[in-house]
């Protein structure tokens, strides 16, 4: 049999790779070529004001809850589903963790005169409580989408209303008022690590532990164990998946739930870094994580997608509302770049895989 | 070699099955089974019911009525894994591979090597293992692809193809079930496929061909079953029949006995 069918592949074999490999190998790159001519426009015009390690401290900061959001969204994405609901289970998940920190603190007498003598129980308890809502709405999402055989799209979108307005019911519609101000200033704004460099005053505090963490983590969770090898597959091809053996559905159920739980971190996170639950914010943070991920190179269509990648792209939103503020531009101009950003990533990123691609 | 064949105990066996989809009667008291060491084509026109057949003996559709047999035994497998876990391997038609992982994950898929220990308790995948094995048994099987690490995105549809066979093959002890897996193959491609019909039946292991390629067909058949809307209406030995009567059969332009020379041991 051989020397036909050795030499057909041989054919394809030396015909596709290397200009293949070199398509691949400088569009998986685009993303942070991308991120690089933004951080180098910026600096051509403010300079080190905006290269500063400060700032760029305070960009790893800032970009904290959207890389945990974005890295939950991945994983969903890869699947070939869509979580739209993350915001607003970030949203319940913080007015759930403020409520329970300040019931756990003290008497309601003592919490209104500001006292918080059993913050010490109240904070990691409300913390944790956050974290649990959002693991719960999570699960949730993946029952109903595998059970009701809906698409996740739909289920999110309704469960993107009932976590909001649960949020909203639970907080009277606004910030919750007498969380524990220690939340933030012991745990958001713990300096673990601080350091004075050239005068700059560089810190490391738990919102940059929990996201990178999260993400080296997730990282190496998708990549080099089962649990990420069944999510890639799923969204390859779930019917092949199914007949694998693997059990798709209570892998997309502990798909979705990591996305809930994600979102619960990041609602935690709210309370650390802000020191109040806020319902006003966050809602579009559903759209800005995924946008990060697809800019990252996940594929809507599922199967395709990297923890590294997503990061990359969950920083060129923070990096771009922080360079037009150093700069004094209207922020607004933010969306319009993010928006241009969005398509410019995808539409390159569906180059490659057509040239890549042989289906 | 057919005539020691037919005296052996058949592996897998359906007797009188009946499967319905809605107003379809796609299955009529479907009688079939095969032997260690043959390969049986299963033939038809379109919609003839041989995706159906191979759908209700490896779990994938539950059937209305009848029996199956497995190593003598009456079974009713829940699902394509349970088949898969008694020795049956199955090439499905609309090719169940992913085809954004490699070559090794696909095979490996579902049954993963993990690590030792800890981290394998965790889930971590043993890559160089399921790697090694890989080459092995492609390189045993005289299965091509071009690297065994590259997605099957980027190989071509024959190769593919190679890797969906070489993973039935690899994992089958009992019965490798193959629905029209030469379809979309060139001739070098196709030769392959024939060449790990023929390798696998000489392990002793049967093989269910499903192929609308004639001259395939007697290449490699030891006993031809034809479908024609849901019934059993011939069965041919490819020695003494010729494509002409194959083709009667399948289109009903010609008449047969239905011989089911295997029923009864
Ligand atoms: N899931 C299903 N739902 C309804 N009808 C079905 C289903 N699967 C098969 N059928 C019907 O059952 C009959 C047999 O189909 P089947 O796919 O088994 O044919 P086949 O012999 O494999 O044909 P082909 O050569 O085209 O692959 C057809 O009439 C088909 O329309
Ligand atoms: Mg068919």
């Amino acid at each position: 049999m051989s020397s036909a069918s050795e030499a057909y592949d041989e054919a394809v074999t030396e015909a596709l790779p290397a200009r293949q490999r070199m398509l691949s190998r400088v569009s998986q790159s685009f993303t942070p070529i991308i991120l690089l001519i933004i951080v180098l426009i910026f600096f051509a015009f403010e300079g080190t004001k905006f290269l500063s390690l400060r700032n760029l401290n305070e960009i790893a900061i800032d970009s904290s809850q959207l890389v945990v959001l974005t890295v939950g969204t991945t994983f969903v994405i890869i699947t070939a589903g869509i979580d739209l609901s993350i915001g607003s289970v970030l949203i319940l998940s913080s007015v759930v963790a403020a409520k329970v920190m300040i019931a756990l603190s003290g008497t309601p007498e003592q919490i209104a005169a500001f006292e918080f003598p059993n913050q010490h129980i109240g904070i990691p308890v409300g913390l944790a409580a956050g974290v649990v809502t959002g693991l719960i709405c999570g699960v949730i999402n993946g029952l109903l989408t595998t059970r009701l055989q809906m698409p996740s799209f739909i289920v999110t979108l309704g469960m993107l209303g009932i976590a909001l307005g649960l949020g909203q019911l639970l907080s009277g519609g606004t910030s919750v008022p007498n969380v524990p101000p220690a939340v933030q200033v012991d745990v958001g704004l713990k300096e673990l690590v601080a350091v004075d460099i050239a005068g700059q005053h560089l810190r490391i505090t738990p919102p940059i532990v929990i996201a990178y963490g999260i993400a080296l983590i997730a990282a190496i969770v998708l990549n080099r164990t089962r649990f990420g090898r069944y999510t890639y597959a799923i969204g390859s091809n779930a019917a092949a998946s199914r007949r694998a053996g693997i059990d798709v559905d209570l892998h997309l159920v502990k798909v979705f739930g990591l996305s809930g739980l994600l979102a619960g971190v990041a609602g935690a996170m709210d309370l650390m870094r802000f020191g109040t639950a806020s319902v006003g914010s966050h809602q579009a943070d559903n759209l800005a994580a995924i946008s990060a991920s697809v800019i990252g190179g996940t594929s809507l269509f599922g199967g395709i997608g990297t923890i590294g990648g997503a990061v990359v792209g969950a920083f060129i939103p923070t990096v771009l509302r922080n360079g037009l503020v150093i700069a004094s531009v209207p922020p607004f101009w933010q969306n319009v770049a993010i928006g241009a950003v969005l398509i410019l990533a995808v539409y390159l990123d569906q180059r490659r895989r057509k040239a890549e691609e042989r289906m | 070699m057919v005539s020691t064949v037919a005296t052996r105990a058949p592996v897998l066996e359906a007797r009188n099955i009946n499967k319905h989809f809605g107003p379809v009667h796609a299955l009529k008291d479907v009688n079939l089974s095969v032997r260690p060491g043959e390969v049986l084509a299963l033939i038809g026109d379109n919609g003839a019911g041989k995706s159906t057949l191979i759908n209700v003996l490896t779990g994938v559709l539950p059937f209305d009525s009848g029996e199956i047999i497995f190593d003598g035994q009456p079974v009713r497998f829940s699902s394509p894994q349970d088949a898969r876990e008694h020795g049956i391997e199955t090439v499905y038609q609309d090719l169940a591979v992913a085809p954004h992982l490699d070559a090794v994950a696909n095979i490996f898929l579902g049954r993963e090597h993990r690590t030792g220990g800890l981290p394998g308790a965790l889930g971590f995948l043993d890559n160089d293992r399921m790697r090694k094995e890989t080459d092995e048994q492609l390189a045993r099987l005289r299965v091509r692809v071009p690297d065994i690490e590259r997605r099957l995105v980027t190989l071509s549809g024959g190769q593919r193809q190679g890797v969906a066979v070489a993973r039935a093959v690899m994992w089958a002890s009992k019965v490798v079930i193959m629905d029209e897996p030469t379809a979309a193959l060139g001739v070098a491609q196709t030769a392959m496929v024939l060449d790990l019909v023929t390798q696998v039946r000489d392990t002793g292991i049967p093989v269910i061909f499903i192929s609308h390629n004639m001259p395939n067909v007697f290449q490699v058949a030891d006993r031809i079953v034809v479908l024609r809307l849901g019934e059993v209406v011939a069965e041919l030995d490819p020695k003494t029949a010729s494509i002409e009567d194959a083709v009667g059969a399948m289109t009903g332009s010609m008449r047969f006995a239905r011989g089911e020379a295997n029923q009864g041991e």
